[in-house]
């Protein structure tokens, strides 16, 4: 590199401390995947995908995990994501940001965030579990994962709500367009990046979470024959094959590499999708 | 500077009111009167009493933050977002008083369409632009709508320049175009009014000229009320004007006449320093 003749020490300082701290977190990242694979790799083959477990998850597959994964995942954002984006519109266009409740609203949504997930694993099976009697179960589970991640939701639809300029909402009212249509067809539309964003979010947040599940939806690992029956999830099961079974991590490691590349696919499927939005109806 | 006309020499005209000498017999589609604006206390405008004249070119002139946008607003009532904003005065539409709080919005909306300062289509198709209002104001059918699509793109001269290319963004458009495109979708609800914030503010001169073409067609068929800053445009296009200026940061009408009394035989001399480049 060819320094100017009249540099600023302390500018180059600068520039090479961001450097290295960018340099850094990509070293962390690649050793991260590198761990991963290199221990997980040779364990990891279509049979293993495909086959229940044996031997406590030694050897045999991860297929009944896989459809526990999918089963909480998709019912967590089933009953999150409606509240989600209808709390988001209450707080970017019915409230002003100042609002007493919207606070008290943001407020509490903030709190729920920071919530331990330890501690939403123990409200869930109180709450889920007992009070609600449903049980050790796959929808104990997705309800408990729906209240971990629906702050995640709400702030970031909220935002990109917010980010809208004003302008479209005054332009929709000045043609006479009422605020159902102005929302659903205008605002919604132009938030659709941000809603990926939001779900990108929180799916990652819902693959990654055990302590929330070793209560609420359990742990055994036999295929889930409903939704009210209990299950493991892939997150769980990394959980349990890298402290409890000795001899295990092989397994444990093939499974992380499955679950890590299921958040790659649905990330980027999200975003296809919300492009996809954009092309067949052109926005 | 000594020979300016300061506030002090600001005599406010037309605290009632009445129309034009010249203008008896014309006929006025809004008439606003003692019309005064506060937001959260703060008086933006003041006792406004102006006769929009029928199938004329309305222009409000004056310094910026005379509350001549707001004055637009308030016509058709957007002021309704603005937090603690007040209303006081009558705004007659076709004889009807809109600020009566039983008064139809969405109706008066349709009846009296506005233009941004900045061209703001709806950041999706070509199509869509013009689905979404007519849908809402009943026109189902697609044959309908392509119908009244496409006779509103033409009288706005935009037709030959999209028709190929309706489904395509109407972000790709260029800012002249984006703007009569907000004219044309403005057009489709059969307004009787439109009313223009700095319409080509926002625009290079060419678009410009192609916008004020465009409003001396337009006024055969709809009243029109341009608010703007650009005096040689509204010496180009007004048939009649209205100047503000603010006393205390409070926007007054200071004179109200034919285009060309303004512009060239003022009664204030606040309003002839203004027309001839002085103060402003």
């Amino acid at each position: 590199m060819k320094l100017p003749s009249n540099y600023n020490p302390a500018d180059i300082l600068l520039a090479g401390f961001s450097w290295l701290s960018g340099l850094l977190v990509l070293l962390c990242f690649g050793y991260l995947f590198a761990d991963i694979f290199s221990n997980g790799y040779a364990h990891l083959d279509w049979q293993f995908i495909t086959t229940a477990p044996e031997n406590a998850g030694r050897d045999g597959g991860i297929a009944p995990m896989i459809i526990s994964t999918t089963i909480l995942l998709f019912f967590a954002l089933l009953f999150s994501l409606p509240i989600g984006i209808f709390s988001a519109i209450y707080l970017a266009e019915y409230t002003s940001y100042e609002h007493r409740f919207a606070r008290l609203l943001r407020y509490a949504l903030n709190t729920l965030a920071a919530v331990p997930s330890i501690v939403m694993g123990m409200f869930g099976f109180a709450f889920f579990v007992i009070i609600l009697q449903i049980g050790f179960s796959l929808l104990a589970g997705a309800l408990t994962l729906a209240i971990m991640i629906l702050p995640l939701l709400i702030r970031n639809i909220e935002d990109s709500l917010r980010n809208i300029p004003h302008t479209y909402r005054l332009n929709a009212a000045a043609l006479g367009l009422s605020q159902v249509r102005t929302i659903f067809q205008i605002l919604l539309p132009m938030a659709k990046h941000g809603i990926a964003m939001a779900v990108v979010l929180s799916v990652g947040r819902a693959m990654a979470e055990t302590a929330a599940l070793l209560f609420t939806a359990g742990y055994v690992m036999r295929m889930p024959d409903s939704l009210m029956d209990s299950g493991r999830s892939l997150s769980v099961h990394i959980f349990d094959l890298s402290m409890n079974v000795p001899g295990g991590e092989k397994a444990a490691y093939a499974t992380t590499i499955v679950l890590l590349f299921s958040i790659l696919i649905i990330n980027a499927a999200t975003v296809l999708l919300s492009n996809q939005i954009t092309r067949r109806s052109p926005m | 500077m000594n020979n300016l006309p300061t506030i002090s020499h600001l005599q406010i005209v037309p605290d009632e009111y009445r129309k034009a000498p010249n203008a008896q017999d014309v006929a006025t589609l809004i008439e606003i009167k003692n019309l005064s604006l506060n937001i959260d206390q703060q008086a933006i405008f003041s006792n406004i009493s102006i006769p929009i004249y029928s199938k004329h070119i309305n222009v409000l002139i004056g310094p910026s933050g005379c509350g001549k946008s707001s004055l637009l607003n308030a016509i058709i009532r957007l002021t309704d977002f603005t937090k603690d904003a007040h209303l006081q005065g009558e705004i007659l539409v076709a004889n009807k008083n809109i600020l009566n709080p039983n008064c139809n919005l969405i109706e008066l909306r349709k009846k009296v369409a506005m233009i941004f300062q900045k061209p703001t289509p709806f950041p999706m198709s070509i199509y869509k632009n013009f689905e979404i209002p007519l849908k809402e104001h009943g026109v189902k059918n697609k044959i309908d709508i392509a119908a009244k699509m496409q006779s509103a793109l033409k009288s706005v001269g935009l037709w030959k320049e999209v028709k190929d290319r309706l489904n395509k963004n109407a972000l790709s458009l260029s800012g002249g175009q984006q703007q009569r495109l907000c004219i044309a979708r403005a057009l489709t609800l059969a307004p009787a009014a439109l009313l223009l914030d700095e319409p080509c503010s926002a625009l290079d001169p060419i678009s410009s000229q192609i916008i004020e073409e465009l409003l001396l067609e337009l006024k055969q068929k709809y009243t029109i009320l341009v608010v703007t800053h650009n005096l040689s445009q509204a010496k180009r296009i007004a048939d009649y004007v209205a100047f503000m200026w603010y006393v205390n940061q409070c926007g007054r009408l200071v004179e109200h006449n034919e285009a060309a009394i303004i512009f060239n035989k003022p009664s204030n001399p606040l309003t002839s320093a203004y027309v001839q480049g002085v103060t402003g």
